[in-house]
């Protein structure tokens, strides 16, 4: 097949004047869009008015179909169930692989039972939640790990407000539109949350690498190694994320520098808590003006 | 765009289709699953790309520019990433189509590959300097599965194309 030859100008001026305008308006175009870039970098929530109205259009979709997912997981679970239970082979593995599992959970309790006896009396501190609601989707080919929560500025919802589920630190919002929000996951490459380590209590920073997992770097010089298993708690430093909530555990540490996996799994949330941001004393004004 | 076919009626059907059905590939995106990290290819772009391949002179390259933006309001990126993109990608397939000589398939998955992967980094890169995105790798993925299932987006795009136009759909627009 040889190439379309509808670039041909030909001879009507109409063709032509349409081609050019066309052509002038896809470069102004994109100069006009990389204008916008450059406004994302600078001014992150510029836009917010026009993001949340799509936000508010498009997230009642992932809202409803997440229900239709979440039965279809059920649905697959049970009939798995049931083949299995003709074998007494698989009956015995899920025997085994169940009390694997509340090995886990029961070394789990144990961790969080002793973190739970530490924070006695520090609970008060932390503000009521702003709001309860569930998280229904994310940004699947964004480059950003942002997952869609089901409140917004309605239930008073801002940005940068921190979020957690009851396993943990979920991220903070991002975004938000009238009726949903975005939150930014803590594996967001641009994700930094200031935490302590709870065995020891030295101060470390946890980043989002952008590929669901984080990087654990100690705030201390000289400090203790990290350890396979440590527990990494909010320290509340800075403000904006109260103290104390449980983030991360130690997957693999390498002296100063260890990774880290959040101790709330976005993709089996189904509910999430948004906190009011932490308030810290603010800076001492600086002389001037 | 209008102006060469514009012979007082074109059905809302013959436009609307096109553009329906890149917002819904946009859309595609929003299905409920919580991913922690981007494998997932851009389907706006593939079925954008799609229409490009099959009907070069339907749309003039200014057109990638909302689309662009409906697919940025949509993903949650930031606002000008894939108008940016889109359109530069369009308007280097309008200067493709100038100098090459023969068009088929494997030509034009070819160049469909190269736009996938020219937007994909692209859009990386937009992100890295917007805010924060993981190591490059990470986008491989979605990369090389948007090239693979380029052919997929195109027959979609025919069927879709077929219907659009009904009875005599290879002569007439």
């Amino acid at each position: 097949m040889p190439p379309p030859r509808h670039r041909d100008r030909g001879f009507s001026r109409r063709i032509s004047n349409g081609l050019f305008f066309g052509y002038v308006g896809a470069v102004a175009g994109i100069v006009a869009a990389i204008a916008l870039v450059l406004v994302a970098r600078f001014d992150p929530v510029a836009f917010q008015g026009i993001r949340g109205l799509a936000l508010d259009l498009t997230a009642p979709f992932s809202g409803v179909t997440r229900g239709v997912v979440r039965g279809a997981d059920d649905i697959a679970d049970r009939t798995s169930g049931y083949f299995a239970a003709g074998s007494q082979n698989s009956d015995l593995k899920a025997q085994l692989a169940e009390a694997r599992r509340a090995l886990i959970e029961a070394k789990v309790t144990s961790l969080e039972n002793a973190r739970l006896k530490r924070l006695l009396g520090l609970v008060e501190q932390g503000g009521k939640p702003i709001a309860t609601a569930r998280i229904v989707g994310s940004s699947l080919s964004g480059q950003r790990r942002y997952a869609t929560l089901s409140a917004g500025g309605g239930e008073g919802v801002r940005a940068g407000q921190p979020v957690r589920s009851a396993e943990g630190l979920v991220g903070r919002i991002a975004e938000a539109g009238h009726g949903w929000s975005r939150v930014e996951l803590l594996t967001d490459g641009a994700s930094t949350v200031p935490v302590r380590l709870l065995r020891t209590g030295q101060p470390a920073l946890v980043a989002g690498r952008g590929d669901g997992g984080l990087e654990v770097r100690s705030t201390q010089s000289g400090a203790q190694p990290f350890h396979r298993g440590d527990i990494l708690v909010t320290s509340g430093t800075g403000g904006v994320f109260p103290p104390d909530l449980p983030v991360a555990v130690v997957t693999a540490s390498n002296g100063e520098v260890a990774t880290a996996r959040p101790l709330a799994d976005a993709a089996r949330l189904d509910f999430a808590l948004v906190l009011p941001e932490a308030v810290s004393a603010p800076p001492p004004p600086v002389g001037g003006r | 765009m209008a102006s060469y076919y514009d012979d007082g009626r074109r059905p809302l059907r013959t436009w609307a289709v096109s553009v329906l059905s890149t917002i819904a590939g946009s859309a595609l995106s929003l299905l409920p699953f919580v991913a922690q990290s981007a494998v997932w290819p851009a389907f706006g772009l593939l079925v954008a790309l799609g229409w490009r391949m099959l009907r070069p002179e339907m749309w003039g390259a200014w057109v990638a520019l909302p689309l662009g933006l409906i697919d940025d309001l949509i993903g949650g990126a930031p606002l000008g990433t894939s108008a940016a993109l889109w359109t530069i990608t369009f308007l280097a397939m309008d200067l493709a189509d100038h100098r090459r000589v023969w068009r088929d398939l494997a030509v034009d998955w070819q160049l469909a590959a190269v736009a996938i992967l020219f937007v994909t980094a692209g859009a990386w890169a937009i992100a890295v300097f917007s805010g924060g995105a993981g190591p490059l790798w990470t986008v491989a993925p979605q990369a090389l599965l948007g090239a693979l299932l380029f052919p997929a987006a195109m027959r979609v795009c025919a069927a879709l194309d077929r219907w659009r136009l009904g009875k005599g759909a290879a002569t007439t627009f």
